[in-house]
């Protein structure tokens, strides 16, 4: 058994509003550059739908993910390593900007600019890939709230799979039925086949936390990347020529914050926190021969950090005693595998994805009120789920590889969960017999209740932070704001002995000093708080500051025994 | 004028090409990309990109074959000079027709293909005049031995021996000026494209992946390696190591 630590993330779908937030926040966060205008780190796509890019989840075209060969080994589905080196110099399935989109921006200075005349001046479209007019046909998320119409219901590929197999017994009951929200990041897999693909070998996961990361000084922009990722969540920098993804926004992550996606979820419906796993058992986890056994399978590699044999075990391995703690504190483990409530997307592709989704019992509600009934009612409930094969097997597809009964399952605990804690709620003495009937006690339902309906900030996100010991390597941490000129300073002057005497300035001190004279003055950023040198994270690109290049000095510059003497102040040293 | 083409040049290429590329491997990993427009527009490119690599590695093949094994080897097993001559001719041929062709298919999307245009640099458009050339010229080369020039092919009395001469550091100058004025131009063009190759997007070529047939699928990476702030190559820490002792 090797023991290691992954940051996970669940969502509760049922929560999810549609508003695109977690999106925007992780645009401006990270694709907000030339380059990258089109991808959408995180984007929220209306089920059923195309999703995006289009139709990716139609792995017949695009052969992501792994399948098995004919021994019963993982083969990655696009090829072996020969057939990826002969399809370097042009990829034969990759996708296209027409499958994303072609970003565009309108001509606003024309709404300004415009002479005086009878016509009202247009922003015309402009697309950020030719710079010339454009017509917008699509977008990341064009289909929004259209999920399941006629136009565009049939161009799901799940849909089309459910629909084969049903027969068409049913004809097109979704735009009836159900429309839900799908919100998607990088999966953070736990056997990537995107790392896989690689031929530089520049995509790797790290030891510490499982984070799946690019190295942009070893990509060399060969593409299979994109074609590996079977959720297409790896996207092509058309300028710099390198692969970019979704970071799991490590740099917060490694100080104990959440994603920025998670933070400004409107909904509160994303839960970060560890899983300790068991790396060894990995490869043949994905290898199980039936695809409806893999959520099992996975839910086996994923170790119980209260046992002390893996206790021990991760302590061997050199977990942190507070990271196996924040592991068993983890509300990502408890989703999974205490309630057994999130699954995996797309669990038959094999790469063991640790992004997980509580799969959404509102459709079967708002069907149900609408037609008259009590949808808080577990009999109802319990009855609807079973009837309604649609949805239930829309997201079986989604999540269990077509496996009905496990969604079934889960939609049944959230339904009793409902029902039970409205009879609480109505001041009724708790029905024990509605957990039961899920294989559940009142006492585990309550607290799974606390953990989906209430749970607070620091309960939701449990994210240990970066090893201590290794403090003095990230440059930020036990950065005090009581730092000598720092905000809790007040005045901040400069030191003594001039700009470079004491101990260096941690960079948020220098950014907050600069940002607040930037925001305070109106000369040309970062002239004076810097003392002669420039903060290019804080730099508004007005002018040239001095200190943006180097000063030329005549003389010759001060001996290395002049400052020392001058830093003592004469003593001794 | 010989002694400076053929007996100093060959030696200043080969300083800006090594000395030009470590400098670029060590300063600018970040640039160093295939910069691919596969993005953009993929039929032409799949159509000619495949054409035209294939042709060059079959080109560089040639190459290998013509100028590094001396004459004598190839009689010594047995090949006869109009068996040799054929091939060269034939199997040549096909491959710098196609990577010529490849090339033109390529440069043609690039023109008109909106999006790959805008995404041409004027690095790039220089660097394709120089493979251009050095294609057309190398093309040139092969065809004027089989039409015009009676004597059939004489590379390997005077460029080969050259070639090897320069890597035991007495470059074989004479040899060289009496080749045909074809494969002086096809030269001189060669080696402008190998001066220019570091600084240009052609460095994708250095890095061709080899190593992935033998690495394993899953990459591990500890947080301290490279994924962490790391100090960039030329750059200090601020504050002195004295400093910092005597604060402690």
């Amino acid at each position: 058994m090797r023991v290691m630590a992954q940051m996970g993330m669940v969502m509760n779908l049922d929560k999810c509003i549609g508003c695109h937030t977690c999106s925007v926040t992780c645009k401006q966060a990270w694709t907000n550059r030339a380059g990258v205008e089109y991808v959408w780190f995180n984007n929220v796509e209306t089920r059923p739908g195309q999703g995006y890019p289009r139709r990716y989840e139609d792995q017949e075209k695009w052969k992501g993910g792994w399948e098995l060969n004919k021994r019963g080994r993982l083969k990655l589905k696009a090829g072996g390593r020969v057939k990826k080196l002969f399809g370097l110099f042009a990829n034969p399935i990759q996708p296209e900007l027409k499958d994303y989109y072609e970003p565009w921006t309108y001509d606003y200075k024309t709404l300004v600019d415009a002479p005086l005349g009878d016509d009202f001046p247009v922003a015309r479209p402009k697309s950020l890939i030719t710079g010339k007019d454009t017509k917008i046909t699509w977008s990341a998320n064009w289909d929004d709230d259209l999920g399941g119409t006629e136009e565009m219901g049939h161009l799901d590929p799940i849909v089309e799979k459910v629909r084969r197999e049903s027969e068409d017994k049913i004809k097109f009951e979704f735009e009836q039925t159900f429309m839900f929200y799908l919100p998607r990041i990088c999966e953070h897999c736990l056997n990537p086949s995107c790392m896989a693909s690689c031929p530089s070998g520049a995509i790797y996961k790290r030891v510490e936390d499982g984070i799946v990361l690019v190295d942009q000084d070893q990509c060399r922009g060969w593409r299979q990347c994109m074609t590996g990722c079977p959720y297409k969540k790896i996207y092509f920098n058309h300028k710099t020529g390198k692969a970019e993804k979704c970071t799991f926004c490590y740099p917060r992550i490694e100080v104990g914050l959440p994603t920025v996606c998670s933070e400004t979820c409107v909904g509160r419906l994303r839960y970060l926190g560890l899983f300790l796993y068991d790396a060894d058992a990995v490869t043949a986890a994905a290898s199980v021969t039936d695809p409806q056994h893999l959520y099992q399978a996975q839910m086996d590699v994923l170790l119980d950090p209260n046992d002390p044999a893996v206790i021990k075990a991760a302590r061997e391995q050199g977990i942190q005693e507070d990271w196996i703690d924040a592991a068993q504190k983890s509300p990502v483990y408890a989703l999974t595998k205490v309630y057994k409530l999130a699954l995996p997307l797309h669990p038959e592709y094999r790469t063991m994805p640790m992004v997980w989704y509580i799969p959404p019992l509102s459709p079967v509600v708002d069907l149900l009120r609408e037609q008259g009934h009590d949808a808080e009612d577990s009999d109802v409930l319990f009855g609807a789920i079973d009837a309604l094969r649609i949805p239930v097997e829309y997201l079986a597809e989604l999540f269990t590889a077509g496996d009905t009964e496990l969604v079934t399952e889960v939609l049944r605990k959230l339904a009793a969960m409902r029902a039970y804690m409205r009879g609480i709620s109505l001041g009724n003495d708790p029905d024990e017999s509605i957990p039961a009937s899920v294989g559940m006690d009142g006492e585990t339902m309550y607290e799974m209740y606390r953990l989906m309906a209430i749970a607070k900030y620091e309960e939701r996100y449990v994210i240990p932070k970066a090893h201590a010991e290794q403090a003095h390597d990230l440059e930020e941490m036990g950065c005090s704001l009581d730092f000598d000129g720092g905000p809790g300073m007040g005045a901040m002057g400069d030191s003594p002995f001039g700009e470079a005497s004491g101990r260096p300035t941690p960079v948020a001190v220098e950014t907050f000093n600069a940002l607040r004279d930037r925001q305070t003055s109106d000369s040309v950023a970062g002239a004076d708080t810097l003392r002669g040198r420039v903060n290019l994270l804080n730099w508004d690109g007005n002018g040239a500051p001095a200190g943006l290049f180097p000063q030329h000095h005549p003389t010759e510059p001060p001996r290395e025994g002049d400052r020392e003497d001058a830093l003592e102040g004469g003593g001794g040293s | 004028m010989d002694i400076f083409l053929w007996g100093v040049l060959p030696y200043i290429m080969v300083v800006i090409l090594v000395g030009g590329s470590i400098w670029r491997y060590k300063y600018d990993q970040f640039g160093w990309t295939t910069r691919s427009s596969q993005l953009y527009e993929s039929k032409l490119l799949r159509i000619g990109s495949p054409i035209f690599h294939f042709g060059l590695l079959a080109v560089i093949a040639g190459h290998f074959f013509g100028l590094v094994i001396p004459k004598s080897w190839t009689e010594a097993v047995g090949m006869s000079e109009s068996l040799y001559h054929f091939n060269a001719l034939f199997v040549g041929s096909i491959a710098g027709v196609g990577t010529l062709g490849g090339i033109i298919i390529l440069i043609v999307r690039r023109r008109k293909t909106g999006p790959v245009f805008m995404a041409t640099t004027k690095n790039d458009k220089l660097m394709y005049v120089v493979l251009v050339a050095a294609i057309v010229f190398g093309l040139w080369t092969t065809l004027a031995s089989v039409f015009f020039d009676e004597h059939g092919v004489t590379y390997r009395e005077t460029v080969s021996p050259w070639f090897r001469s320069l890597f035991i550091f007495q470059p074989d100058i004479a040899s060289m000026a009496a080749a045909p004025f074809s494969f002086h131009i096809h030269t001189l063009v060669g080696m402008a494209l190998f001066m220019i190759w570091p600084f240009t997007r052609l460095v994708h070529a250095f890095t061709a992946p080899l190593h992935y047939l033998f690495r394993p699928y899953i990459v591990y990476r500890t947080r301290d390696k490279g994924a962490s702030v790391a100090n960039r190559h030329g750059w200090s820490d601020v504050g002195t190591h004295d400093r910092d002792t005597q604060h402690r």
